[in-house]
């Protein structure tokens, strides 16, 4: 596997969605290739300042209108009982 | 069959997620109030064909994207897309000198990623045409597996591979550009230093090489524009 196949294939690598034979050739490519090997630790940091800065806390507002409809659409005696 | 009294228990937790993905997807926090507020509703309604045992989070987002797209969709607003035109794997990595840093031994590109704060994160994916935005949200930020987001979305596999490929590069790019426009990113390019990486990956490769997108799309240049 050369440098290009390994980085297109990097992607499905982290995506968890390649077959044990296509991980162990990418894992060779990058154990011997540094440069792609930082590469790959980029794409996962990328990742997660994505995944991080993707986060929004919901509206306190929003969170107890939902609560009472689901609430309302309910008979009574299925309730939870209140906490003490 | 799911017990509709424990609907609330089970979904509750999912809320912040799904807010997050809706404000994604309709850039409009009030419309993200309304998106997420009629998902809970709709899933709550339809709760008794949810299989129990299978992905509630799945199953929820799959009604979060089709309630955005028959209700909330053609209400869009149409800010400052990025166009996909094709980019090369690694794009920020590369720019920030990446590969050619790599095989020298010095590695600035880490100190960077901890300066993009999280607006610019959501501004850059935000910028991303429809599809693609829904493709990488639920790969990169929710974690959805291929099939998955194709159950969700309902395409085929293929069809979220090639989205999700161009939807990445393109996000990329996006935070280049947003990060030099702030001052956040170097404003040189590191990747036109030198043309091509210590692999000379300028595009051509072995003929027999699958470097081609997965699965072709139908015209994804074209998507939902207007």
């Amino acid at each position: 596997m050369d440098c290009e196949q390994a980085i297109y294939r990097v992607y499905h690598y982290l995506d968890g969605e390649l077959t044990i034979w296509r991980r162990w050739t990418i894992r060779r490519h990058l154990d011997k290739c540094p440069p792609c090997a930082q590469g790959y630790d980029f794409e996962i940091e990328l990742r997660q300042v994505v995944s991080r800065g993707c986060r929004d806390d919901v509206p306190a507002d929003l969170r107890r209108r939902i609560a009472e409809a689901l609430g309302e659409t309910r008979s009574p005696e299925s309730r939870p009982p209140e906490p003490r | 069959m799911a017990d509709q009294t424990r609907f609330a228990e089970l979904a509750m937790p999912y809320m912040s997620a799904l807010y997050s993905a809706a404000l994604r997807m309709t850039r409009n926090p009030q419309d993200a109030e309304d998106l997420v507020q009629e998902t809970y509703l709709r899933a709550y309604r339809g709760f008794g064909g949810f299989q129990e045992g299978t992905n509630l989070k799945a199953w929820l987002y799959r009604i979060l994207t089709n309630t955005f797209i028959n209700t909330y969709r053609a209400k869009q607003r149409r800010p400052h897309e990025v166009d996909l035109d094709d980019t090369e794997d690694f794009f920020l990595f590369r720019r920030l000198g990446g590969l050619e840093a790599a095989a020298a031994q010095r590695s600035p590109e880490s100190e960077v990623l901890e300066n993009i704060p999280d607006e610019m994160v959501k501004a850059a994916l935000e910028a991303l045409p429809e599809q693609f935005r829904m493709a990488v949200l639920l790969a990169d930020v929710e974690g959805f597996s291929y099939k998955e987001i194709a159950e969700i979305m309902d395409v085929p596999i293929g069809t979220v591979m090639s989205r999700l490929h161009r939807g990445r590069k393109a996000l990329q790019k996006e935070l280049w550009e947003f990060g030099r426009e702030h001052g956040l990113l170097p404003a040189t390019d590191a990747s036109t230093a030198e043309a091509s990486g210590p692999d000379g990956a300028s595009g051509a490769s072995g003929t027999d090489t699958p470097v081609s997108e997965p699965a072709p799309e139908t015209a994804p240049e074209t998507v939902a524009r207007g």
